[in-house]
């Protein structure tokens, strides 16, 4: 296998190709799929390479992913393009009270291998309906896997762990992201599910981060490194299953964490990672865990005001300044 | 007239209406000495739709249905212990114990599972239709909804893209007049449910769902379509629920509907206008009916006892069967 450089986009399609190549049950349903490649370009190529297997629908979300579901359950393998992630509020019944209760509800009789694939994050000034992370809400809800990538090799390696999966996965994906290039191996590439990466060892400071707080949090690091502090960034991947191993494996080694995400703070995934820490590791910790997140406001449109609503890094480096006392 | 179908249909269809009513008389019994918790919606009366649905139907055709779900699953050929021992909550049941009256699932028998939210089943079917087609088999996806249910969002996304695709599936509504306490003539803006299929383009009727022969030759033609890839049909079954929306109901719905309105439907019990026209037809004869009857009675006394019999989940279990 070797590596080579190329974006988040590409790694996207080219796990689809590989899957679908690999798996006729396969599909993919949604909005704008054919001529478009994906609103965002992101499926170029497969409409041509999988004839009549990316289905493109009517603006009914509710209808996409319960049919989705009812396709997973009667021997498919769909993938179900959300368009924004902002659209799954259309279709919460059949995400939370259909898709993630199906498997439990009826005593494990059936498996549910549905992908909603729900591209989410701000910084293009979207504005509030097409800018939100709204990650927390699929952890709350028993029964989702829930995957945020961050770098191409993971979205690849992500992607096709997720496809492959029996049980339903909601897979967020930062749009701005979607040029960002990475190494990524070629061919058969696996990420499991549930597993964490420690992507920058250090031992100053642990940053719990995913998505586009992993970029933050990187950049945070290195600057924090020229003042002598060097934080341990794990880029957790999957938020649930959790990886609480290797998140307690480092705090144990640094005795303080930042939790840093795009979400806004209040109910966030930090709440929950900070909550376990001080009920879990309360002897390890020097510092109390800060977290770093959007303000609690809709996103605004105005690159001014959105700029001033995110998280950036020198937020993250306040807040690592603040738990190491310098 | 009963004749262009055999004998031994009419018997079997006539049979199963008979296991829905005792079985939804017993589970209230059980329900009103606490050996049943929570809550049951009893389809009593609307026996005729479930029955003349699935009669057309093969074990591996798919099935969606509702929280007013017990009569359609017995009608798909579900095995009555299982579901005795669900509504009991014990570990035994098709669903452990995690689903309860409200949410029985047989995949094996091609029962997707009963849905709690009102509208919640029909992109589901919708699903089962894709995957069918993508597979290239004749199997359908019968969906079953309430009245309630076409005034949801998902009623009309599903109705138009099952209509757009030519999906094999079935919409059978039970339109027992009544979502929960609200007449249909006080929430739906045509004087007809069917009425809705026109504007996806679809054939639709309204039939008299107290009539088994009437339900079993229309949803044998919608079927017909179905397998033969012309398209979805939509089925307006008029019906009446004899207990009302729930076992909480007051009165059997009396607050909400009046004494002469469910005494007219009691004389349209679906199994006694049934039986009259076997008996006028000399299709039962009284001997034929007493064996029915007894088998009948054992065969629920069996699951009730099943039921009994069966262990209560270890409080552990309840943490099992989220993930594979």
């Amino acid at each position: 296998m070797t590596e080579r450089m190329i974006s988040c986009s590409a790694a996207i399609c080219e796990a689809l190709t590989e899957e679908m190549a690999r798996d006729e049950a396969i599909f993919i349903i949604g909005e704008d799929l054919v001529a478009h490649g994906g609103i965002f370009g992101q499926f170029r190529g497969l409409p041509e390479r999988f004839p009549g297997r990316l289905i493109d629908t009517p603006i009914s979300e509710s209808c996409i992913v319960g049919a989705g579901l009812g396709a997973a359950l009667t021997g498919m393998r769909p993938l179900v393009d959300m368009h924004f992630a902002d659209f799954v509020t259309c279709a919460m019944d059949e995400i939370v009270n259909q898709t993630a209760k199906i498997r439990y509800m009826f005593g494990g009789q059936v498996k549910v291998p549905l992908v909603i694939w729900a591209p989410d994050g701000a910084g293009l000034s979207a504005a509030a309906h097409h800018s939100q992370s709204l990650e927390s809400w699929f952890v709350h809800t028993p029964g989702l896997k829930v995957v945020v990538p961050s770098e191409p090799a993971d979205v690849k390696g992500l992607l096709k762990a997720a496809i492959r999966d029996d049980d339903p996965v909601i897979f967020f994906q930062h749009k701005k992201l979607f040029a960002r290039e990475g190494p990524v191996p070629e061919g058969e590439h696996i990420v499991p599910l549930g597993k964490a990466a420690v992507k920058r060892p250090g031992g100053s400071v642990t940053i719990l981060t995913y998505g586009s707080g992993f970029y933050m949090s990187m950049e945070a690091a290195n600057e924090l490194a020229g003042m002598g502090i060097e934080a341990e960034v794990i880029d957790l991947r999957t938020l649930k299953p959790l990886d609480f191993g290797t998140i307690a494996d480092s705090i144990k080694k640094t005795n303080r964490a930042v939790v840093v995400h795009e979400a806004c703070l209040s109910g966030g995934f930090g709440a929950e990672v900070s909550a376990r820490i001080n009920s879990e590791l309360f002897d390890y910790l020097d510092a109390p865990v800060l977290r770093v997140a959007a303000k609690d406001v809709p996103i605004p449109f105005s690159p001014r005001l959105e700029n001033f609503v995110l998280p950036k890094a020198e937020d993250v480096i306040s807040a690592v300044r603040q738990v190491v006392y310098r | 007239m009963t004749s262009r179908i055999d004998n031994k249909r009419c018997l079997k269809m006539y049979e199963q209406m008979l296991t829905i009513r005792r079985f939804e008389e017993k589970a209230i019994e059980l329900f009103e000495h606490n050996l049943i918790r929570g809550n049951i919606h009893p389809c009593i009366g609307q026996e005729a739709v479930s029955v003349g649905a699935c009669s057309p139907l093969r074990r591996d055709d798919f099935m969606v249905n509702t929280h007013r779900g017990h009569g359609n699953c017995i009608a798909k050929g579900a095995d009555l212990k299982l579901m005795m021992a669900e509504l009991f909550g014990k570990s035994t049941g098709y669903c452990k114990g995690k689903g309860g009256s409200m949410h029985i699932a047989d995949f094996e028998g091609g029962n997707l599972g009963a849905n709690g939210i009102v509208g919640g089943g029909l992109p589901i079917a919708v699903g089962a239709g894709i995957g069918i087609q993508n597979r290239g088999t004749d199997q359908v996806a019968v969906c079953f909804f309430g009245d309630g249910a076409t005034n949801q969002g998902t009623f009309h996304e599903s109705l138009n893209l099952a209509a757009l695709w030519k999906l094999p599936v079935i919409f059978v509504c039970e339109n027992n007049l009544y979502g929960l306490s609200t007449p249909v003539r006080e929430s739906i803006s045509v004087v007809n449910i069917s009425d809705r299929a026109m504007a996806y383009g679809i054939p639709g009727m309204s039939i008299d769902g107290n009539d088994i022969i009437a339900m079993h030759t229309k949803m044998t033609e919608a079927v017909d379509r179905a397998r033969a890839g012309e398209g979805p049909t939509l089925l307006d079954c008029i019906t009446y629920r004899f207990f009302g929306h729930f076992t909480g109901d007051p009165g059997k719905g009396i607050t909400y509907r009046s004494k002469e309105e469910m005494g007219q439907w009691l004389e349209r019990c679906p199994i006694k206008r049934f039986r009259e026209r076997l008996i006028k037809e000399k299709r039962i004869t009284e001997k034929t009916e007493k064996t029915m009857e007894a088998d009948v009675k054992a065969s629920i006394e069996e699951a009730v006892q099943f039921a009994k019999e069966s262990p209560l989940p270890l409080p552990e279990e309840a943490l099992q069967d989220l993930f594979h």
